[in-house]
Formats: structure tokens, sequence, C-alpha cells
């Protein structure tokens, strides 16, 4: 049996320990704000907070999620007022927006790490974020309207 | 006649709407129906989009049309509001169920707003006028001195005020007006046309609540993963499914029939693993161990058909279009320039991958999924099911992405099949690698230019052979050209003011399932062309957009059915939505103007290059600045758009879609590629597809708004896509000398 705490709140996990979390997350938990994109860490849309830091849950397997803390879209704030959250409705950032919560986890761990972001560290913390939509442009300007940079 | 009707509340709206509500429907014709009425007087009019008003003074508006990342959930709604004077923050917005009552739901061909803003506006004021009268009733006074003002029914003189809920009941037992007796609007007193109102999604996407088809859950559903023949066509032998079964979860494995040609949108076959969870279906077909037989197909190699179809440019093939005599031009030129081009198939990989819902119960189906056009999707499960249409309930959730994907529905049939077999709701999950390995691929095509110029430079003939194996070819197994509406796409309308013309098509077979993607035909044919013309600028040495603007004309509306060419216009009549040159130049100046094009010399790696094309009836201009470092690297620092796309109803939106379209476009120039060897494609998931990520992306895009209000709106989903690979490559050009002629960019070296 696994345990971990999902959204502060305490889980058990008993299926096939290789299970990646993100099946947890959509399929055991209804969590289903944590989108599946390509399965193989390659586009971002899974990405969730593990111990603080932003995690592909398509490629982690739950066998290493004993005694961890996740925290996914749904667990950011509850009423969607998270400072990132706010730029990003700001900005008017999504199109289709399938990717935009992962996106919104991923910016939210690099404010954490660099809480004024230059343009480089903005392509770099989120190129592992694919939106097909092509919303770069806002998805920047929303990280440094959220950072309190003039965009 | 009225195109504005009462409609009974029944079925599905009961659910919607709480009793006393005012339902109305517009009702408007597919192009066949329209084309039936010319003849047939009471041929039958489909409503097409409903408002309701609530005694709560909810205005419940229903969205027809499929949210795939346009905004047009909110768009239309907003058309509606608008002319019924309605609080926008006391709207509801509730998704239509696939119906053909509403209409074509068909989200595609950059349509939406072109279609439906009369239909809307027309709804929303005969709500207006039946509460007016409702009101006037009520005082008993004349509704001349009543007028709507903000969810109100105001009586002027007096200033006393009803609220729309407090007069829906009385206002459902008015006469239905005539359509002569409505008003509209001023665009002076709009409220929200042509300013726009935030996505009504945009707290649920952003809270990770919005509901995409992946995040659909029914009670006691199941999960299927379905292994299907890597070769289109291909027929299962034999299984052994042992090992899959035995995959904690997996509780069966399930076949589905292969498809009978031509293919359509019928699901492809193969055998489905059901499972308790997406995980385990997925583990469970990776454990399948077929034999296929896997028939003609096999054959398809993209190199050998590479190959053939640059064959086949070089050839005099069917001619299209025809002006003026292009041989004795050719045989007259002071200089003949000609070059050949070629664009590989594409994917379109939208970031949710096709999946879908069905619950097959007592010979009915409700499906739910993220598809671009439900009412196909009740056709293609009814015929799958064996079921009458009517049997089958869609209902559209938000689409992760569509691009033209969408509206094929296989994914739907697929589901609904299992759910029938398996006697259980069953969701069917496709992973990415499917999603990229069994799409309805964007056409590949090989393209032959030729132009004869006179002693100035001037062009004086034009020849451009295309060959593509045809979307027709999914439909029709028989299919080797290209169909009108193809064809018309940027390559027969060519707009250049050249005397002798003509444009060949040649024949080409598919191997795979060829579908429509994001501008379609546009982007091979304004790829060719918008390259071809900065060559021939090289070629009489003058500047690009100079010689652009020198080519296309005096200002003009070309008459393409005067000579001879069948061209359907995107739908739409050609005396409406002419093509006119003059708004073409407009968008070329525009851009060059704002761009700072007659400032910015090539130097140190960076240069711009131009490009301007009219499709899905709008008019757009681009000039993208690249930069190339020591290394071959290339970046895009900067876009800029002009744009004429008549009427602009929700500006954020539209900037948004170009943006995008800088993003898509930029995809094709510089990354995007799918192959093939025996049959089988050769691309899986986003290492070896790849798409733009945020540091290849335009570093900054500007869109440049025409105001055009004077014409009626045009698409802005798709035509910003069509002028950025040209741009992108003439720039390359002007950066380095190197021509690009081939797609994509990753495959050449630029130092």
């Amino acid at each position: 049996m696994i345990r971990l705490t999902v959204n502060g709140k305490s889980q058990q996990f008993e299926g096939d320990p290789e299970m990646p979390l993100l099946w947890y997350l959509r399929d055991s938990l209804q969590l289903t704000g944590t989108k599946f994109g390509c399965g193989t860490g390659l586009c971002g849309a899974c990405t969730v907070h593990v111990n603080g830091e932003a995690m592909r849950s398509c490629s982690a397997s739950m066998a290493g999620m004993a005694g961890k803390e996740i925290t996914t879209i749904e667990g950011l704030s509850t009423d969607g007022k998270h400072p990132v959250q706010r730029a990003w409705k700001e900005a008017n950032v999504p199109q289709c927006g399938y990717c935009q919560t992962g996106q919104i986890m991923q910016a939210v761990a690099l404010l954490k790490q660099k809480p004024q972001p230059t343009d480089r560290d903005i392509d770099n913390a989120m190129q592992g974020n694919i939106c097909r939509c092509g919303t770069y442009q806002r998805i920047r300007m929303a990280i440094k309207r959220a950072a309190g940079v003039t965009a | 006649m009225n195109t504005v009707r009462l409609v009974d509340r029944r079925g599905f709206l009961v659910d919607v709407f709480s009793a006393g509500a005012l339902i109305l429907g517009t009702r408007a014709f597919s192009p066949a129906a329209r084309a039936a009425q010319a003849s047939v007087e009471n041929a039958t009019w489909h409503p097409n989009v409903f408002v309701g008003i609530n005694p709560d003074g909810t205005v419940v508006l229903v969205a027809h049309r499929s949210e795939m990342g346009t905004g047009i959930r909110t768009a239309l709604p907003m058309v509606l509001a608008d002319e019924l004077d309605a609080d926008w923050s006391r709207v509801r917005i509730e998704q239509a169920i696939g119906d053909a009552k509403y209409g074509s739901q068909n989200t595609d061909g950059s349509a939406s707003i072109r279609d439906f803003y009369d239909s809307m506006r027309e709804a929303g004021a005969m709500a207006r006028f039946m509460l007016t009268q409702a009101a006037a009733q009520k005082w008993n006074v004349d509704a001349t001195q009543c007028r709507a003002e903000l969810h109100n029914i105001v009586h002027t003189p007096t200033g006393k005020k009803f609220g729309y809920g407090e007069l829906a009941t009385l206002a459902l037992k008015q006469p239905e007006p005539r359509k002569d007796l409505l008003t509209f609007k001023k665009p002076e007193h709009f409220r929200y046309i042509g300013k726009g109102v935030p996505m009504v999604d945009l707290n649920d996407i952003c809270t990770g609540h919005g509901t995409y088809g992946m995040d659909v859950q029914v009670p006691g559903m199941v999960y299927a993963s379905v292994l299907r023949s890597p070769v289109l066509g291909g027929k299962l032998k034999s299984v052994d499914d042992k090992d899959a079964r035995a995959v904690k979860g997996v509780q069966q494995t399930v076949s589905i029939e292969p498809f009978k040609p031509p293919v359509g949108f019928q699901a492809l076959g193969g055998i489905a693993v059901i499972a308790d969870n997406t995980w385990s279906a997925m583990q469970g077909r990776k454990k399948l161990k077929p034999e296929w037989e896997f028939g003609e197909h096999a054959i398809f190699a993209s190199d050998i058909y590479k190959k053939n179809l640059i064959e086949g440019s070089r050839k005099p093939q069917k001619v299209v279009r025809n002006v003026g005599d292009v041989d004795s031009a050719f045989a007259n030129a002071a200089k003949v320039h000609e070059a050949e081009y070629y664009t590989p198939l594409l994917a379109h990989a939208s970031m949710e991958p096709p999946v879908a819902v069905a619950d097959f119960k007592d010979g009915k189906v409700e499906t739910w999924a993220p598809t671009q056009n439900p009412q196909a999707v009740q056709e293609t499960v009814a015929a799958a099911l064996g079921i009458d249409k009517k049997n089958v309930i869609c209902h559209v959730t938000l689409l992760g992405g569509a691009f033209g994907r969408k509206s094929k529905p296989d994914y739907v049939a697929e589901a609904a099949l299992l759910s029938q077999k398996v006697g259980k709701p069953v969701k069917v999950v496709w992973s990415r690698e499917e999603d990229i390995g069994f799409d309805y691929y964007h056409s590949t095509a090989a393209m032959y230019l030729k132009a004869a110029l006179d002693s100035s430079g001037k062009p004086t003939a034009w020849l451009h052979r295309s060959v593509f194996p045809p979307i027709g070819s999914t439909f029709s197994t028989s299919d080797r050209y290209g169909d009108e509406g193809e064809m018309a796409m940027g390559w027969t309308d060519l707009p250049f003011d050249i005397p002798n013309h003509r444009a060949e098509n040649g024949p080409a077979e598919a191997h795979v399932r060829i579908g429509w993607l994001r501008s379609v035909a546009n982007v091979y044919h304004a790829f060719a062309i918008q390259s071809f013309i900065d060559e021939l600028a090289h070629e009489a040495s003058r500047d690009s957009v100079e010689y652009w603007l020198a080519a296309l004309g005096e200002p003009r509306k070309i008459d393409l059915p005067k000579q001879g060419v069948k061209y359907p216009n995107y739908s739409k009549p050609l005396e409406q939505y002419p093509i006119d040159t003059g708004r073409l130049r407009r968008v070329a100046e525009l851009a060059a103007e704002k761009s700072g094009w007659a400032n910015k010399k090539a130097g140190n790696g960076r240069a711009l290059g131009f490009a301007a094309h009219r499709s899905f009836l709008s008019y757009v201009a681009a000039v993208v600045e690249v930069e190339i470092d020591a290394k071959g690297r290339l970046t895009i620092p900067r876009v800029d758009f002009a744009v004429d796309a008549g009427q602009i109803i929700h500006p954020d939106r539209v900037i948004a879609q170009f943006e995008g379209a800088a993003v898509f476009g930029a995809g094709i120039a510089l990354l995007g590629e799918i192959t093939a060897a025996d049959g089988r494609i050769q691309q899986s998931n986003f290492h070896n597809y790849q798409v733009p990520r945020i540091q290849e992306a335009p570093r900054e895009t500007h869109v440049h708004l025409v105001t055009a209000n004077e014409h009626p709106p045009t698409g802005v989903g798709e035509p910003g896509v069509p002028p950025i690979a040209p741009a992108i490559c003439n720039a390359v050009f002007a950066a380095t000398g190197k021509r690009i002629r081939e797609l994509p960019l990753r495959n050449h070296r630029l130092v």
C-alpha cells in the first residue's frame, strides 16, 4: 500500500505500483484538471507539484509517490485566485485551454524558484510545456504579470 | 418569410430551460438546403440556435458550435446577448447536443461567425421585440413608448421598468413578429460586439474544471485502448492476447471489424483491450501479439512516393484554370524562371488526443465527445451500429484542440461499437502514438512553377502544376484529383494580374487517410506561390513587397467563374464576398508599414520576409523577421500581421487566433513532417513529430486589424496560417541567400 497526500488530503493506493501518478489522479481520484497529452514526459500537460517541485505525472510511477505531497491544479487554489491563475485570466491566455493547467503549474514552480524571471528563464522553464494553439506570447506575458514585472 | 420562429420545448430542452422560459429558434439553411429552397418553396427550415429567458431573469443561450479554442462558445452567444440587450453577467451558456434542427454544427472552415452572425442578431432582436410587446401590454401603453435597456424593458415617458424575467411568461404568448418588424441596434449602441467579453470557460480552464472529452466520467464506465493495423486497411489474421489479459485491471479483449473502403469516418478496426482504468488498458494493448494481413498500402514509402509526385508535377496535367496563352508567352519571354516546391504530410497533434465515451443501452447510444461535428457523430455512429441516427445522442465537450482532426468521428464510432459489445459505458482513449500514427493527414504536395518575365522583369506568364493526394480519396477510393474546393484554396484563385496563367492538377493515389488541417490546401499553395513571387522579385532585382504589389496590379474584383473556373468561394457568393485585390493590397501595405519593412535592411543574420494571401474570405499579410545565428539556428523575433476580416465581432479572440496561427505556421515551416515506410507512419510522439515550443515560437506577434466594418465578417481561425511559412522562407532567403523549396526547414542547413 502506498500512502501519499494529494491536495492536502491523505490517500492510500493499492493498485499497480507501476501505474503513473497521472492515471491515479484522473481515473481514481477524478482530479481531471491534470491532463494526458503524450504519456512520455514530452508535452507537460500533466504537470503537477510533487513536494513543491514541478513534475510530469505521466512519467512518475506510484511506487515513487510514497510519503509525497502532491498538488494538482485543483489544489493550487480553491477559488482560482492564485496570482498565476489571476494573471492567466487577465491576459486571456487560454485558447482551447487543454495544456493550460500544466502551463500554470509549471509557471508557479518557476516563480517560486525565480520570482523575477528573465525571458531566458521563462524559455528554460517552460520549454517542456507544449501549447498547440500557440499561446506562448501570452503565457510569457502572464508570467511576467504574475511576477510583478511589466510585460 | 420569417427566419425566426417559436419552437416547442421538447426533448432535451426541457432539461435546459425551466418552465415558463421563452424559447426562440432562429432558422438557417445549410448550403445544400439553401440550394433546395430556391426551387422548393416549402423546404424545411432548420433551427440553429436557441435563447431562453427564465422567470428569474437568467438568459440561457445555446452554443451550437464547438469550442476548440477560437472562443466561439462565447462570441456567438455574445452577439445574441447584445441584440437582446442582455446583461452578460446574467447569461448562461448551454452547449447544444448534436441535432439537425440547429442547422450545420460542423465547426470548421472558419465559418461560425460569418454563417451565424445575422441569425444570432435576428434571434436577439426577436426576443427583445416580444419582451417589449409584453411590457407594453402590461402597462397598457403603445410599444413605441418602450425600449430595452440592459435586461429591462423601460417605459420611456415614466421610467418604469420590468426585468426580462418578469416578462418572460407573458412574452411567450406574444404573436411571432414578422421579420420586417424587427429592429436592429445601430453599431454605436453595441455593448459587446466589436468589444468582446472574457471567454465563458476562462475560469474553469484555469482551475482545471473545464470538461474536455478526456475528462468525461460515466458511472460504471470501463476503459478501452485499441490496437489498429499499422498499415491502412490491414486485417487482423490472429492475435495472442494471453499476456494482455494477464495485465492487472484488464477485463477482456474485444475485436472491432475492419472498415469497408472507402474509409470515411468509419472506425479503422482492430482489437480493443477493456480495463478498469486507462493505464491498464494501454498496458494491455502493448502486450497484444497480433498478426496482420497488411494489404495494398504496405507499399507506401515516402521517398518513392515523393519522387512520383515530383515526376507528376513535371508533366502536362489536367488544366484547371487557363487565362491567355502561357506557351507563347514562354516562347517570347526575355527570361524564364522555374522552380519546384514540395511539402510533406502533416499530423494535427491537438493536445488532447482523440477520446470518446459511449453508453449503448436498449438500441440507443449516448456519446460524449470532443467533436467539431456532432451531427457527423450521429450519422457515423448510427451507421456503425445499424441504428437510426435519432437514437444517437452526442454531447459536445470542450475540445482540447482540433485543427480539423475532430471533425472526423472515427474515434466516437469505436467507443460506440465497443459499448454495444461489452454492454457497459466505454471510454476509448487514444495515446499520442495512435494520434500521430492514425491521423487523417494533411496532404503532401509537389508543385512545379514556371514564369516568363519581360525585359523589365514583369511577369507575363505563370504556370503552376500541383500534384497531391486529394481529401476526396478518404471518401472515394478512386479519387485522384483535387476537388474544386481544394483547388480553390489559394491556387486557382491566384490574385496576380498576369495576362497568361495556367494551373494544372496531376493525379495522386492516397495510402493513408487524407483530411483537412487548419487552412487546408492553402498551406502548400500559398507556400509555393508566395515563395515563387519572391523568387521573381529577386530575378528582377526588385524589392519583394514592391514587386509583389506591382504583380497584384490595380485594385479589382476577380471574376473566376467568367474565366471558366469553378470557385466555391468558401460557400459564400462572390457578389457578397468578392476576391477584392484592393483589400489584399491594403493589408500588404499595412504589414509592410507596421513592420518597418522599408527601413529594416537584412544584415547580421537578421532579415524580413513577406507574404500575403486571401483565404476563408479574409485578407492577410505577414512580415516575419528571422534571426539565424552562426550555427544556423533560426529564431523568429517578430511577426507583423495585417488582417482584413471584415467586421470584427470579438477583437481579442481574433488577435489570439492570429497569434496562434503564427505559431502553427512556424511549426509547418520549421518542424512538421510525417513520413512512411512499408505503409507505416514513422513518427510517434513529440520527440519525432515536433511542434513549436516556447523558444521556437515567434517571440512577438503583432496583429494589425484593418477597420472594415462595411464588409461582412469573414473567417479568422485559419487564414493566419498560410502566409507564415512562405514569409519565413522568404526571410531565410533574404538573410542567407538560400532558397527553401521543401519543408520543413529543419531538414536544411542554413549556414
